[in-house]
């Protein structure tokens, strides 16, 4: 790998809210290379999009980046650097692309605007160079007519179309890292193809680096190079997309993998994984996944297991890398045996 | 009419020529200046027993079919009729009686329920309102149903808030079931869950198809929960279904540009597969300005377009035993060669398969 662009130390992100203290992101540690995507997945609720707010500091009260966190961008602590400093960052060298394109866009600016907008606070310079910039932009995102495109509001264009102009609106800085929430989710299908090639072109081409936070894990097969599992606000699996498909190590993974309805596949019943996604103020003791998962035992559920080292480049948040033979013997999950008790 | 067919036996639901046109009004009087064609002439069957997958992209006319059978959205045209009934011309009253016997399970989970009322209230309602059981025989009923879905019947005193999303749609396949319907219309059931809780409510639905023997129209946008759960599908664009056959033969060999299209286009969660993909360019036109002929041809890809296809509007013909395809351009075709050509057809029919995606696991990059 690359020399990492991001690396993110022991990352926790808490709310204070009145039902306690949320831990939404808990002790997270990850690094994305220059030019590499990765792949960020997991279901709601496991703390993949306050990771990715975290990054960009956007988490509002009661909400707060707990001391001891570090996100280490091109040789700066995000997390130290003063709101001014970090303006500077976000939308330049760091640029978002969100879920939902027509509550990220401003109803009441034109797209060309709102490109240019960006490029006359972060660069300067006069309001016709800004715009033929945001036109450019548009041309490279694949919208046909730009010029006049460019001269539209966001109600005026489909969904796929806004999804494009909020790309445009994230490269036009050329930045250095795009994080991606979701960026396909709202999009059927057939645009998502588009809006996916889109992304990995414009990565060939400009070298951005992406994360790419999903709970699709066929988008991730497709687009991301390494893949990082969360479950209960931590990472419980790290593994290039190859090994991670073929040799999924945590039961959570593996639980998520055979769950996912697959077309062109045998029509037998889907695998399940029992129970519910904790709450975060709430997470369980030892290991947060102990109640659904078919192997716990009872070191599963006083000890919380470190990231083991399984390969090389292959990490897990599970006590089977050192108790391998007990993968014999699976048994029905606490959290069904409670409910049916 | 001749319509797409399964077997000797009756169908359960039988939808012919429905059409649901909304006019688009302008002016200070509201003159219609136009329609919106959200449904236009779409006709098949559902067998007792079997699931009828619906799927098609954002705006197809998928969810307002199903309206339309549950008659929450009065149709322009055509009839639906269910175990031999006319549902269209059924009056309200009588309307009411029939809602025992289908029934419907909606997308949302947050806002299909009342956040005003407990669990069992919800439960309830219909069991009240078809006067099906009173008193203590509709609560030990409504805890009946609690269990039957996976939740507990001491539930029944909570109310929807206390509840996580995948539940939610439990109590909503309970509310459903209450009445004992023979046919449930699912719009989008699993599309708000996540992928672990969207299994179990996947198999839980059917294992109550199996021990009850309903019937479900499920409307979908997901193609691979759909071949999962369906017998049969149809697949719709801009108010038309384009193709039909059982689940099997449509994701093995899809015929229609546009099913092929839809079909590569999905994901495929396994990294060493490389698709090679029909990508669609440009979106999907407007319903109230479909293109002539066959609505697809704009952005089709097979490579015997012409001109006959903006001008013939192709029929739902059957291609292969129960496989019904909306096309003009895969033989065989009612449409003859003489008839392509005084439309200014230019090229003769030829079999178009692409290679699609679907897992063959290669060896080579």
């Amino acid at each position: 790998m690359a020399d990492p662009l991001l690396t993110v130390r022991d990352l926790r992100t808490y709310f204070y809210t009145e039902n306690g203290v949320a831990r939404s992101v808990d002790g997270v540690s990850f690094s994305v290379g220059a030019g590499e995507t990765v792949g960020l997945v997991g279901e709601s609720g496991c703390g993949k999009s306050v990771t990715a707010l975290s990054l960009m500091r956007l988490v509002r009260p009661p909400g707060r980046i707990e001391p001891g966190s570090a996100i280490d961008f091109k040789g700066r602590d995000l997390v130290a650097i003063d709101e001014k400093a970090m303006r500077a960052v976000r939308g330049a060298q760091i640029a978002m692309v969100f879920q939902e394109p027509m509550t990220a866009l401003n109803p009441v600016f034109t797209v060309g605007d709102q490109i240019a907008e960006v490029v006359r606070i972060h660069k300067g310079g006069s309001r016709q160079e800004a715009w033929r910039r945001a036109v450019e932009m548009l041309e490279v995102v694949g919208i046909p007519s730009p010029e006049q495109r460019a001269h539209e509001y966001p109600h005026q264009l489909s969904g796929g179309m806004r999804q494009r102009v909020v790309i445009a609106m994230a490269l036009v800085m050329n930045p250095a890292l795009i994080i991606a929430d979701e960026p396909t989710t709202a999009l059927d299908v057939t645009i998502q193809a588009q809006i996916l090639e889109l992304l990995r072109e414009l990565q060939a081409k400009f070298g951005t680096s992406i994360l790419l936070i999903t709970h699709d894990l066929g988008v991730v097969a497709e687009t991301v190079s390494r893949v990082i599992v969360m479950y209960g606000g931590e990472i419980v699996e790290e593994a290039p997309v190859e090994e991670l498909f073929k040799n999924a190590h945590h039961p959570y993974t593996q639980g998520l993998l055979n769950a996912m309805p697959q077309v062109g596949h045998e029509r037998d019943r889907l695998a399940t994984i029992p129970g519910t996604v904790p709450p975060p103020t709430n997470w369980p003791q030892g290991c947060r996944f102990h109640d659904r998962c078919s192997y716990a035992w009872e070191r599963c559920l006083v000890e919380h297991p470190p990231l083991y080292q399984i390969g090389e480049t292959h990490t897990s948040r599970c006590h089977l890398a050192v108790e391998p033979d007990r993968r014999a013997q699976p048994h029905t999950p606490f959290v069904v045996q409670e409910a049916s008790a | 009419m001749s319509a797409p067919q399964t077997a000797a036996t009756k169908p359960l639901l039988s939808v012919r020529g429905l059409t649901k046109h909304f006019p688009i009004r302008k002016g200070l009087f509201g003159k219609a200046t136009g329609a919106v064609r959200a449904v236009d002439h779409v006709s098949f069957d559902v067998m007792p027993g079997e699931t009828l997958g619906l799927v098609g992209e954002s705006g197809c006319g998928k969810s307002t079919t199903g309206r339309m059978i549950l008659r929450l959205i009065e149709p322009t045209a055509g009839s639906v009729e269910f175990d031999g009934i006319d549902l269209v011309t059924l009056g309200t009253r009588q309307m009411r009686a029939l809602r025992r016997r289908i029934q419907v399970i909606f997308q949302d989970p947050f806002s299909s329920l009342n956040p005003r009322m407990s669990v069992g209230a919800i439960i309830r309602e219909g069991l009240t309102i078809h006067r099906i059981a009173e008193g203590a025989a509709a609560d030990t009923r409504v805890r009946q149903l609690l269990e039957e879905v996976g939740l507990r019947g001491e539930y029944a005193s909570r109310y929807p808030h206390e509840f996580s999303g995948g539940q939610r749609q439990r109590i909503g396949i309970a509310r459903a079931l209450a009445v004992e319907p023979s046919f449930i219309v699912c719009d989008e059931p699993v599309s708000a869950l996540d992928v672990s809780v969207q299994a179990q409510v996947i198999n839980l639905m059917q294992d109550l198809q199996r021990d009850r023997g309903l019937a479900y129209l499920f409307i979908a946008h997901d193609l691979s929960v759909v071949e999962h759960i369906a017998d049969r599908v149809a697949v719709m664009y801009l108010g038309k279904i384009v193709e039909l056959a059982a689940s099997e033969d449509l994701y093995r060999e899809p015929l229609m540009p546009y099913t092929q299209a839809l079909l590569s286009a999905v994901p495929v969660a396994d990294p060493t597969v490389k698709k090679s993909r029909v990508v669609l360019t440009g979106d999907v036109p407007s319903p109230a300005n479909p293109p002539t002929g066959c609505v697809f041809h704009p952005r089709c890809q097979h490579p015997a377009k012409d001109a006959a296809c903006a001008e013939i509007v192709p029929p739902l013909e059957q291609k292969a035993p129960g496989h019904w395809v909306a096309c003009i351009k895969q033989p065989p075709t009612g449409v003859d060669w003489a008839i392509q050509q005084t439309a200014g057809g230019t090229k003769q029919p030829t079999r178009y398969l692409p290679v699609l995606g679907i897992p063959t696991p290669s060896t080579t990059n």
